[in-house]
């Protein structure tokens, strides 16, 4: 977690150098309620991962430039890193580990695993996140539309072209 | 990142009246550009006034024709309102070349406004930069300037403004309304941002005080012809090189009234008012685009690795004119320019 920088600040220029009270921050995630005590400066990102102990969401470059880190906030995509946890009180988040259903994989994973449309896998949770919140979107998409709307999604090892054919599985497309 | 405590505002009143109150505290909306540069230390806000729930998220008709549009809206619900897809197809399309999905469902519009620029020594500690510190040093003048400005630098400072949902309200000539402690006012976009000069740590004329309200659209939309043309160094998720949102009138061929915006080229949306001017009664035609393309540009100055945007902002002008006149806007998902 982020540590405490205090030290190069000047105390005239803060007047809140004592650590400001941590906040309660309720949050229900994958459909469990859950209440803890942050540091504001905590994002969604690191509350997910370092408090609820939820690694499956993966930090990539922590300033919003890779999509790894992409949950789904009230069925909307965003980018965790960017966002402080207090900021979404009383939110419905959904993280990869919430997309299947009884034992049974959520569509975009099992056609994830058909197209096999990873190599090493990092760059995959924020990939289905954010093709869950697209095809929530709910518009009709060619192939092109699918690879800008999903251009916030980096994957280092160039699996592209298998990513598309399984969002294109998932939207019943093939 | 600094330690620094949070507050949530009621309502917009609350909202100024904690920013006055607590010097060099800042507002957070989306956080998209605020998180980021409070995580490389370059915004140290000892508080933060979260603005995000409230009910600033409305697009409303105006009486007479405009659209009013509260600034907590995210770009992405913005881009895809009906009145902005029908009347105002240029701004949902440069909405659309801005950033990620998961981006414009967090970014508001008050807080893309406000964003700051990418200049990678702004964002750089160990290095001089005159926006972060007055009186420092510029590091980019004779550094890594690629992608810096061709129009309007000062010694100080040769940044750009990244926006391009900017570039499109400065062609429609928005207005931005603004609330402070005692009272609101409203700035036409245009004179919204600033040009560097010698104090290029403003990049606004917005006061610390002062929370953005709403956009305000004039009737006039230009949705039979327009186009937004983002050149940029990979076809998505990078910020432009150079942009232009182009807007014609059009009796016939003959032009009756031009917009011309452009992106990337300084340190706010440029447009001139005696290029638009010339452009009136001219035929809408290559001979017209590229006489109002030089004219654009004619002031235009090249730093040690920039040089290329002139000739592409002359050449990005004509092409976006061009789609404007003939009816086919650049399509913001087939990248291939037309
Ligand atoms: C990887 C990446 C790529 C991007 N690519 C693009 C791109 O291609 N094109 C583009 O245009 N943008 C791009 N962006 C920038 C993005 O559009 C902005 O970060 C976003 O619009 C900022 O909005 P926000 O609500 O998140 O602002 P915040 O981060 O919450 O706030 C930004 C600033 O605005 C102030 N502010 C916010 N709302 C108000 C208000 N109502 N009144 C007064 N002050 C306010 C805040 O105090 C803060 O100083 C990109 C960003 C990232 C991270
Ligand atoms: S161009 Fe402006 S922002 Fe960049 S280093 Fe120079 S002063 Fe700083
Ligand atoms: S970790 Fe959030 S976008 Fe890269
Ligand atoms: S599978 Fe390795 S980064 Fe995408």
């Amino acid at each position: 977690m982020t540590q405490l920088q205090t030290t190069e600040v000047p105390a005239a220029k803060n007047p809140s150098l004592a650590p400001p009270d941590k906040l309660a921050v309720t949050l229900i995630v994958n459909g469990v309620e859950q209440t803890l005590r942050l540091a504001p400066w905590t994002t969604l990102l690191d509350a997910l991962r370092d408090h609820l102990n939820l690694t499956g969401t993966k930090k990539g470059c922590d300033h919003g430039q890779c999509g790894a880190c992409t949950v789904l906030v009230e069925g909307r995509r965003i980018n965790s890193c960017l966002t402080f946890a207090v900021m979404q009180d009383g939110a419905r988040i959904t993280t990869i580990e919430g997309l299947a259903r009884n034992g049974v994989l959520h569509p975009l994973q099992q056609a994830f695993t058909d197209h096999d449309a990873f190599q090493c896998g990092y760059c995959t949770p924020g990939q289905i996140c954010s093709a869950a919140g697209l095809l929530a979107e709910g518009k009709p998409l060619t192939r092109d539309e699918i690879r800008e709307a999903m251009s916030g999604n980096i994957c280092r090892c160039g699996a592209y072209p298998n990513i598309v054919a399984a969002i294109e599985q998932a939207m019943g497309r093939t | 990142m600094i330690n620094f405590d949070y507050v949530r505002a009621t309502s917009a009143a609350d909202a100024v009246s904690r920013i006055a109150a607590f010097p060099g505290a800042k507002f957070i909306a989306g956080g998209t550009n605020l998180v980021d540069l409070m995580k490389e230390d370059v915004e140290r806000p000892p508080r933060l006034i979260d603005i995000s729930r409230l009910p600033l998220n409305r697009v409303e008709d105006i009486q007479g024709g405009g659209l009013r549009i509260g600034a907590l809206i995210a770009n992405a619900d913005l881009a895809g309102a009906p009145p902005v897809a029908q009347r105002y197809p240029l701004l949902g399309d440069a909405l659309r070349a801005g950033a990620s999905g998961q981006l414009r469902n967090m970014a508001s519009v008050g807080g893309n406004l406000m964003q700051r620029t990418r200049c990678c020594y702004f964002y750089d500690l160990a290095t001089p930069c005159n926006k972060r510190r007055p009186g420092d040093g510029c590091s980019a003048r004779d550094g890594l300037n690629r992608a810096h400005a061709i129009l309007g630098a000062s010694v100080a400072c040769v940044a750009t403004h990244p926006s391009d949902m900017c570039v499109a309200l400065a062609a429609l000539d928005a207005i931005v309304h603004v609330r402070g402690p005692t009272e609101g006012r409203a700035l036409a976009l245009t004179d919204f941002h600033r040009l560097p000069g010698d104090t290029p740590d403003r990049d606004t004329n917005l006061e610390p005080d002062e929370l953005i309200t709403a956009v305000e659209l004039p009737p006039k939309g230009f949705a039979e012809h327009y186009s937004y043309l983002k050149i940029r160094d990979r076809l998505s998720y990078a910020f432009a090189l150079v942009s232009v949102a182009a807007a014609l009138d059009l009796d016939g061929d003959r032009i009756r009234e031009a917009r011309i915006a452009l992106g990337g080229v300084a340190h706010k949306p440029w447009r001139d008012a005696r290029v638009e001017d010339a452009m009136r009664g001219e035929p809408a035609n290559a001979a017209t685009f590229g006489a109002a393309a030089q004219a654009l540009l004619r002031d235009a100055r090249a730093l040690a690795h920039n040089a290329f945007k002139i000739d592409l902002a002359a050449r990005t002008v004509v092409r976006a004119l061009t789609q404007a006149a003939r009816g086919t806007p650049q399509s913001q998902t087939d990248k291939r320019i037309g």
